[in-house]
């Protein structure tokens, strides 16, 4: 189970559904992620976006359909089986190991994945140097800002060397100049890294800048998938956000 | 000067190893949040250990090693027996399996061995006493400073600079994210049982040496102390439980000095009526670790 992940296998989302107690969060959702490629996934609030992530890291069970990473389906591992095999993930709400250093922080993440000690804290240096987090090695992970603790947790997650990381909201409680600081390193992972990269955002700037295709869901289902631009003026997608006929770019939902 | 030093070393000596119980408790607590009922035990069977082997004629230190090894088993067992089968379903059935176990071991002895204490052998060296700076003192009490002084040493620089400590402390602050990266839950658990049976197996030693004796209720008082220790010096941390226990050894000796005899046996009453003034005081305990308190 602690395989390395095929590089170069794509991520697939087949058909997949999952329930709450009778009510549909996901119906028939279908999503190819590639390697070195960044997939937004956007929606208004309650469409299912965070939950077909949890679907993918395995936080939630299928009620049908497939998430199969190359040729191996992921449905029913464990959330740490399927991280093992390179799936990695940060959190809506920031999940840091708050009385823990920075750097022990991404360290953890490197050591989960069987490095050595020494090779775990050569990662880590260099991960919080590359998100500007050398300074702040030290302090405890609980007294970061918000904004730092966010890429604390995107160095943890990327600390794993994973095929394939998904983001969500993770310019969430950023300021303008540190989320144009992150977009520039977000939109670098996947040539430096060769990684495939799914984001939530509802940062609309943010998202048509950074990605290669869009994923809308609204309602638990996909009303919408394609290239930025043409998502942009898509009737369905407008209506999804606003409910009329004005312009997604102002939709800051 | 000559009572400093000696309330000194008796407040280092006890308070080393309430410290030492303490941790041994904390350390399954931080990650499970679930306190193990059955770690007391964990003394008595380094008590009976001992009993058993003291005719074998091997080395003390032998004897010493093979029965903080058996706690070490018992305390990997306690996970295997008690809480890996129910964990995931219910904290009650936890408690009840942990209390379970305990009462099964406490039986045990009591059926296969004796109700009345045994006899452990133990080396002339605790037994002696030394004369320093013209206070008399039991060797075993400078023998427990050293013991608590050198194992809170190395747990504290393996907490912080081997693997499986930086996976204990994350599993400890968020175990579901822990898990989420990719560290091996039941492994991180079954470790923090085996080193809570390692400190209580170095602990049970250093207590019996205090008493000479081991009955099948001996792992009733640790329980308790170390419960107390945490509770005062906060669940939630690995420093806290350390604090805690040389406060409430602080607490107890300063009690044994100042009380009149008539008053000394009402000793632990002064002790809990102190222990809840502190708590009034820090309801969380002295230290509050930033861990949440919910199981995760």
């Amino acid at each position: 189970m602690t395989g390395p992940s095929d590089k170069g296998a794509s991520l697939r989302v087949v058909d997949v559904a999952v329930e709450f107690s009778g009510l549909r969060a996901l119906d028939g959702v279908s999503l190819t992620l590639s390697p070195g490629e960044i997939v937004g996934l956007i929606g208004p609030n309650g469409s299912g976006k965070t939950t077909l992530i949890n679907a993918i890291t395995g936080q939630v069970p299928l009620a049908g359909g497939q998430v199969v990473l190359g040729d191996r389906p992921l449905s029913g591992l464990a959330p740490r089986d399927i991280a093992l095999l390179g799936l990695s993930r940060s959190f809506q709400i920031v999940r840091l190991f708050n009385n823990m250093t920075v750097i022990e922080n991404v360290e953890a993440g490197a050591l989960a994945h069987g490095h050595g000690l020494r090779k775990a804290r050569a990662k880590a240096e260099a991960l919080l140097d590359e998100f500007g987090l050398s300074a702040r090695a030290d302090d405890l992970g609980g007294n970061l800002s918000y904004g730092d603790k966010r890429r604390v947790e995107i160095a943890r997650a990327l600390a794993s060397d994973p095929a394939f990381l998904m983001l969500d909201e993770p310019a969430a409680g950023m300021n303008e100049a540190e989320t144009e600081t992150l977009l520039h390193k977000l939109s670098a992972l996947p040539a430096s890294r060769g990684l495939g990269l799914l984001i939530i955002d509802h940062d609309m700037g943010l998202i048509m800048r950074l990605c290669d295709r869009l994923h809308v869901l609204a309602f638990g289902r996909t009303i919408a998938e394609g290239k930025a631009a043409d998502i942009r003026k898509d009737p369905a997608v407008i209506q999804a956000y606003l409910g009329s006929e004005a312009g997604i770019g102002a939709a800051h939902a | 000067m000559t009572f400093a030093l000696q309330f000194t070393i008796d407040v280092l000596s006890l308070g080393g190893a309430y410290a030492l119980m303490a941790l041994g408790l904390v350390i399954v607590y931080g990650i499970l949040k679930l306190v193990n009922f059955a770690y007391g035990e964990l003394i008595m069977v380094t008590g009976y250990t001992l009993f058993l082997m003291g005719g074998s004629g091997l080395p003390w230190l032998v004897m010493a090693a093979v029965a903080v090894a058996m706690a070490v088993v018992t305390g990997v067992l306690t996970d295997y027996i008690a809480f890996r089968p129910v964990r995931a379903k219910s904290i009650t059935a936890v408690l009840i399996t942990s209390f379970a176990f305990s009462t099964l071991l406490q039986n045990a002895a009591l059926l296969f061995i004796s109700p009345r204490p045994r006899n452990v052998p133990l080396p002339a060296l605790f037994s002696q006493t030394v004369e320093i700076a013209g206070v008399i003192t039991p060797v075993r009490n400078l023998v427990t400073i050293a013991a608590a002084v050198v194992l809170l040493a190395v747990f504290a620089w393996a907490m912080r600079r081997t693997v499986l400590g930086i996976a204990m402390r994350a599993a400890a602050t968020n175990f579901t994210m822990a898990r989420m990266l990719g560290i091996p839950a039941n492994l991180i658990i079954s470790s923090a049982f085996a080193i809570s049976g390692l400190l209580a197996g170095v602990v049970g030693i250093l207590w019996i040496g205090r008493i000479g004796s081991v009955v099948p209720g001996i792992g009733s008082e640790p329980l308790l102390v170390a419960f107390i220790a945490t509770v005062i010096g906060g669940m939630r941390s690995l420093e806290g439980a350390v604090l805690g226990g040389f406060l409430l050894a602080l607490i107890d000796t300063s009690l044994n000095y100042l009380l009149s005899q008539e008053l000394l046996k009402f000793r632990d009453a002064f002790t809990f009526g102190l222990v809840i003034l502190i708590l009034l005081w820090r309801p969380e305990g002295l230290l509050k670790g930033p861990a949440t308190g919910q199981r995760t």
